[in-house]
């Protein structure tokens, strides 16, 4: 992706991470609270925020890098535009998630290791349960919840979100200079 | 942050505390249900499931069609309503998430399911204007074929005891003044008002209620602990941090009677002494999190929250807090120090939270679904809540019922329901994989999710409770039931959840971090063919010694599916390891495909399909697999139509 855009928001993010710290009065135990406000500007942990964040709230950066590397919904390296989470709960296990998951790793090229491919369209993860298991196996692409999921449905979907980057691709090129679609979307 | 919404029936502009009182004085049976029940309302199902499968679009279109059909649509309950009014409402999540999008039509008790936004002008015509059912959307039940009006004759749902999920089926849980109009808050303030402390204490104790998050600790034992503590600052927090896949019920309850879950919390932190309560709840749960914010939100409005509760001159702070995705901080003291700030790592107790927890101040960290069953205690008394159940577990558990059955969804049972009443009764029975029904496929339930074990044909009439599921080898857990039929490999299983607790031990203890990582590496040798007697002797000795070397429940529980399934299915694992055999055919490196001489004619399908080129064979002569560049995918099996692949 284009980087003109995100050196553009940098200052204007780095303002909102300040804000966030303040919210929580700069106090090491909304540390968990302010890391999440901080991915959800960003959608992934920087590592230079971080440090950041460690010396606003006078806490070693190890603490910082400790909790941030502890839980699961922490990512330390960005994702792509499109996330896609596939279940793999008991239930939705069991109904075959495993399938739906390798069919998806295979058209896309990413691994367990990793998880988002070089043109930062996708992410592929797995998640350990989403409590939907009625509709096992489920998949989640961009917070939309697909229930009884197929590899062939699964491969469809992402066929329908690669027809239309293709065409926001095609319509930013005709566009020049303006800024992308994507940004719109933002 | 959600606006006041404005007061309906009533021009003259009411005190917060005024409207909540006069709210909580208008009378209502045990049950909860007042004369507004009678209303004429359309409930469209708003949990996640349904949610998922367009129920926004139902509710939408509902709201189009019945202003264009001339009805009168009231979107807030009110408590006069005039004759000719239907309401329209959203709902919590009703449990029966498979059939979703549901549509109730109440007071006429018609439950329609699967229903699309195509189908609304007809429930409209139909049922609301003309008063009749529309057939195609009734629930067929799979062993009768019969169709179910609604709850009734629906045996999904008659054969249930629905106390805590009772109201998740309709009450909207975005508004405070329903939840209150039904009952609600009643019994939070016979606490703050009528009750001392320890009286609560006493009556929770007497009605035997125990956590429903696993451990079956008796509730009351735990207030009184902290009740005793002599400190000026005390905490409660509930432990909405499901972690257990597979199963969903405190996700239902926090998205369809979030009040229910703050009442409980209100009535704890009056018992204790503490003014300050935290609901932990899951960031896979976004709706619960947004739901919980808006209750505790609507809460402080109508002053039921905030200081001078119900006029006492006691103050009372509610926060919810999303987890980051840890599963080891449903343990209290991961919990806790999550909460700090802190990686959730667990601390050896004593001493226990409830004498020095959060910020070192007694605290006690309660199940949602055990604090939903607080109010309605205080409400009906102990001996009838000690009624139902039996003599050690009283009261109802709900479990969540997944995996190979015909009805998946929430299923609230007394304690003391067997195993063969939930999975066939209610459960509709074990299918196969494309969900047709196998009369004869019943394998094994697994309950109680990673810390839990496995349940067979043997299982099947013992009475589900905490003592009997301890005595085979299994625990009540938070109730993830998940049914699996002949088709599903048990060694797999164990690896599956085996997998599952090694990425979320937090490393604390050398056993479980290493203990766990290595019994991976022994399931994968048997499911890989490299297992020998040894490989079995050494999984049973480490299980036992991660059970014995462990700080905290998750790795004194992380053997369980792996021993359990050792101790029921002896055999399949034999069979992995000396026959070299799956028989259910899902570990692939015990496949041999092999074509059928007699059977194959040569036509070259699988020749094309495969995609190493293992495959060999002259046309109209019969074709043989390469062991050597087979990588067992089965895309020849898949590409023959005579079934001449065999051992795939």
């Amino acid at each position: 992706m284009a980087s003109t855009p995100m050196v553009v928001d940098r200052a204007e993010k780095f303002q909102k991470v300040c804000g966030i710290l303040d919210r929580y009065a700069r106090r090491p135990s909304g540390l968990i609270p302010i890391l999440q406000a901080i991915q959800h500007e960003y959608q992934y942990l920087p590592e230079e925020v971080l440090t950041y964040v460690a010396t606003s709230l006078d806490v070693p950066p190890a603490r910082v890098y400790g909790v941030a590397t502890f839980y699961a919904h922490f990512a330390l390296a960005p994702k792509g535009k499109h996330v896609i989470r596939i279940c793999d709960g008991t239930a939705c296990h069991v109904k075959q998630s495993l399938p739906v998951l390798d069919a998806l790793r295979q058209k896309l090229g990413t691994s367990e290791t990793s998880k988002t491919t070089p043109d930062m369209l996708f992410t592929v993860e797995t998640v350990a349960c989403l409590g939907a298991c009625g509709l096992a196996p489920v998949i989640v692409v961009d917070e939309q919840i697909y229930g009884q999921i197929t590899p062939a449905r699964a491969l469809a979907l992402i066929d329908e979100i690669q027809v239309q980057e293709r065409a926001l691709h095609a319509a930013s090129a005709a566009g020049a200079e303006q800024p992308s679609a994507e940004d719109a979307h933002a | 942050m959600p606006l006041p919404r404005p007061v309906l029936s009533s021009p003259q502009p009411r005190t917060p505390m005024h409207n909540a009182e006069s709210l909580l004085s208008i009378p209502v049976n045990v049950n909860g249900s007042s004369p507004l029940a009678q209303v004429r309302r359309v409930v469209v199902c708003a949990g996640t499931g349904c949610m998922a499968n367009g129920a926004m679009k139902v509710f939408e279109r509902f709201k189009s069609e019945m202003a264009g059909a001339g009805l009168h649509v009231i979107l807030e309950l009110r408590p006069e309503a005039a004759d000719d009014e239907v309401r329209l409402s959203k709902s919590g999540c009703q449990g029966f998430c498979q059939m979703g999008p549901l549509v109730s039509v109440i007071p006429d008790g018609i439950l329609y399911t699967k229903v699309r936004s195509e189908d609304v002008p007809d429930i409209v015509g139909q049922t609301l204007m003309a008063g009749q059912v529309v057939e195609r959307l009734l629930y067929k039940d799979p062993a009768t074929r019969k169709s179910c009006r609604g709850l009734e004759d629906n045996p999904f749902y008659s054969r249930q005891n629905r106390l805590v999920l009772h109201e998740c089926g309709f009450l909207d849980p975005e508004d405070i003044r329903e939840f209150m109009l039904h009952g609600g808050y009643r019994a939070a303030r016979k606490a703050f008002v009528e009750m001392a402390p320890e009286e609560i204490c006493k009556t929770i104790l007497d009605s035997g209620l125990r956590g429903r998050g696993g451990g079956g600790f008796p509730t009351g034992r735990k207030w009184e602990a902290a009740r005793i503590q002599n400190s000026t600052k005390k905490y409660v927090i509930c432990n909405g941090d499901e972690g257990d896949p597979g199963a969903f019920m405190n996700r239902s309850v926090m998205e369809g009677n979030p009040h229910s879950v703050i009442e409980g919390l209100m009535i704890a932190a009056r018992a204790i002494g503490a003014n300050e309560t935290l609901v932990y709840v899951r960031a896979e749960y976004p709706l619960a999190v947004e739901r919980m914010r808006r209750a505790v939100t609507d809460a402080e409005r109508e002053g039921i929250l905030g200081k001078n509760v119900f006029g006492t001159g006691l103050s009372m702070k509610c926060e919810v807090m999303e987890g980051a995705g840890a599963f080891v901080c449903g343990e209290e003291t991961a919990m806790i120090a999550s909460i700090e700030g802190q990686r959730g790592m667990p601390r050896p107790k004593p001493p226990f939270p409830a004498q020095s927890g959060l910020w070192g101040k007694p605290t006690i960290i309660n199940n949602v679904e055990t604090l939903a069953h607080v109010s309605r205690i205080l409400n009906i008394g102990p001996e009838a809540f000690r009624a139902i159940g039996t003599k050690e577990s009283p009261g109802t558990k709900t479990f969540a019922l997944t995996g190979h059955v015909a009805n998946t969804g929430l299923v609230e049972v007394p304690f003391g329901t067997t195993l063969r009443k939930i999975v066939f009764n209610i459960g509709g029975g074990v299918t196969d994989d494309a969900g047709k029904i196998w009369k004869t496929g019943f394998k094994a339930v697994q309950i109680g999710g990673p810390s839990g074990g496995c349940l067979t044909e043997e299982h099947l009439d013992l009475p589900l409770a905490y003592e009997s599921l301890r005595a085979v080898g299994a625990m009540v857990g938070s109730g993830g039931l998940v049914a699996m039929n002949q088709g599903t490999c048990m060694v797999s299983i164990a690896r599956f959840f085996m997998q599952f607790t090694q990425r979320e031990s937090c490393g604390k203890c050398v056993l479980c971090r290493e203990g766990t990582k290595q019994l991976l590496v022994l399931l994968d040798d048997v499911i890989e063919g490299r297992a020998d007697q040894n490989t079995l002797d050494l999984l049973e000795k480490l299980g036992h010694a991660v059970q014995a070397g462990s700080l905290c429940g998750l790795g004194k529980t992380a053997p369980n599916p792996v021993l359990s399934t050792m101790r029921y299915f002896r055999k399949e694992y034999e069979e992995h390891v000396f026959e070299k055999r799956c028989r259910t055919g899902r570990c692939k490196a015990l496949l041999s495909p092999e074509i059928n001489q007699e059977k194959c004619k040569g036509c070259g399908m699988c020749i094309k399909a495969c995609p190493t080129g293992a495959i060999s064979g002259e046309k109209k002569q019969p074709h043989h697999i390469n062991a050597e560049l087979c990588i067992k995918c089965g895309a020849c099996a898949a590409a023959c139509k005579l079934h001449a692949v065999e051992g795939i």
